[in-house]
């Protein structure tokens, strides 16, 4: 889904607040949110993919104002309710007061069939894919063209890992781009470097 | 009419919805507080920069381990007793140069081999850092305080898969021959991210 957390070359941020010593944790809450969550992944309860995408699902005027670990917070207790472990209701009566949960998912889909086997060297282009639920191709590499630069093992397809669907585990690739080719002459100079799965890749020329 | 009928709901507080979430799963038997007090230990204490430091500090002084690091990160960092978690199934380690300086991110959410170079920091984790160092990424390291010479290639690694980076800091000329645990301690976090050189 094109969601608000897919943050990557939006403008109109301002500076970024360095905070070099700054511990990961400011409060209690957020050590065991962390570790609440953590709990339910090592539990089988759900998956990486799940919890990330129960996080991109969160209302944007939510996600935007939430801390880091209040949208993991939010991903865990969405997820609970979800499954089924718990219900709203007694989080809230719990809670004593309301307990703002991610909306509904989107479907999500298997495998690209027509998906190739690529190698360092090889010129790629990202399919120009619109995706309804859970995908990891950040959106300003959408359609565009890059270099193989090496592959890493076979991980759990997201867009189908994420929603419960049957998949094949696939290999992913590190794709070169150039910032000119992403933003043309509205980036700095750099080239970028993203992970991509084989299903979001076409070979070009 | 009485006021009893109009309840206003507010949004419980954060630290009351950690309570109730962690209530619910204790009532169910999953033992969550005890998780909670095991996982919290290991997020505080165990996963650390150090770790990442050290990593660093041994491939500067030993030239095998440096090639077997580049080669396969992930297998590099299990010899030193470093832990990585199951869904982790790579590590990829960049090497900088002085003419070129790798940089990650996750603009997706805030992905980082949290075992190895420690849970992100929060500027890292900010929607300011992740939506302008893919494309600002030479403004971005000058707010940092790095302000790289124009010939200094920058390369951005995007982290939008389960494959974790972290950067190999070039080792400041003045410390070559110090002793590995002396070089432990100048690794820095930010060094292991790419926004700084040591």
């Amino acid at each position: 889904m094109d969601g608000m957390h897919d943050l990557g070359g939006r403008q109109g941020f301002g500076a970024i607040r360095h905070t070099p010593d700054a511990p990961a944790f400011h409060a209690r809450w957020e050590v065991r949110a962390n570790s609440l969550y953590a709990f339910a992944v090592r539990r089988g309860i759900f998956n990486m993919d799940e919890y990330r995408h129960a996080i991109e699902r969160m209302e944007p005027r939510h996600y935007l104002a939430a801390s880091y670990y209040e949208r993991s917070l939010t991903s865990l207790a969405t997820l609970l309710v979800e499954k089924g472990v718990v219900t709203r209701e007694e989080l809230e009566a719990r809670a004593q007061g309301l307990f703002p949960l991610a909306a509904a998912s989107g479907p999500g889909r298997t495998n690209v069939p027509t998906r190739e086997r690529l190698k360092p060297g090889d010129r790629v282009r990202v399919r120009a894919d619109y995706v309804p639920g859970h995908v990891r191709m950040p959106a300003y590499i959408r359609g565009k063209a890059g270099v193989v630069v090496s592959e890493s093992p076979a991980y759990p397809f997201p867009d189908a890992h994420a929603h419960g669907v049957e998949a094949q585990d696939e290999p992913t690739y590190d794709v070169r781009f150039r910032s000119e080719d992403l933003w043309p002459d509205a980036a700095d100079d750099a080239l970028v470097h993203v992970g991509v799965f084989e299903s979001y890749l076409e070979r070009v020329g | 009419m009485p006021d009893h009928e109009f309840v206003i709901q507010r949004v419980a507080p954060l630290e009351r919805r950690v309570d109730a979430i962690q209530a619910a799963l204790d009532d169910r038997g999953l033992n969550a507080t005890q998780a909670v007090e095991e996982l919290s230990q290991l997020a505080e204490e165990q996963w650390v920069p150090r770790n990442g430091a050290r990593v660093v500090a041994k491939a500067w002084v030993d030239p095998a381990f440096r090639e077997r690091l580049l080669a396969n990160g992930h297998a590099a960092v299990t010899e030193l007793g470093l832990p990585m978690p199951k869904h982790h199934r790579h590590l990829v380690v960049l090497e900088n140069t002085p003419t070129v300086q790798n940089v990650i991110c996750c603009t997706q959410c805030s992905c980082t081999a949290f075992t190895i170079i420690g849970l992100p920091p929060d500027w890292y984790k900010d929607l300011e850092y992740r939506a302008r160092v893919v494309r600002e990424s030479r403004t971005v390291l000058k707010e940092l305080g790095l302000d790289l010479p124009s010939e200094v290639e920058i390369r951005v690694w995007d982290t939008t898969t389960d494959t974790r980076y972290m950067v190999l800091p070039v080792q400041p000329p003045e410390t070559i021959g110090w002793p590995e645990e002396k070089l432990v301690d100048i690794v820095t976090r930010d060094g292991m991210i790419g926004v700084a050189r040591l």
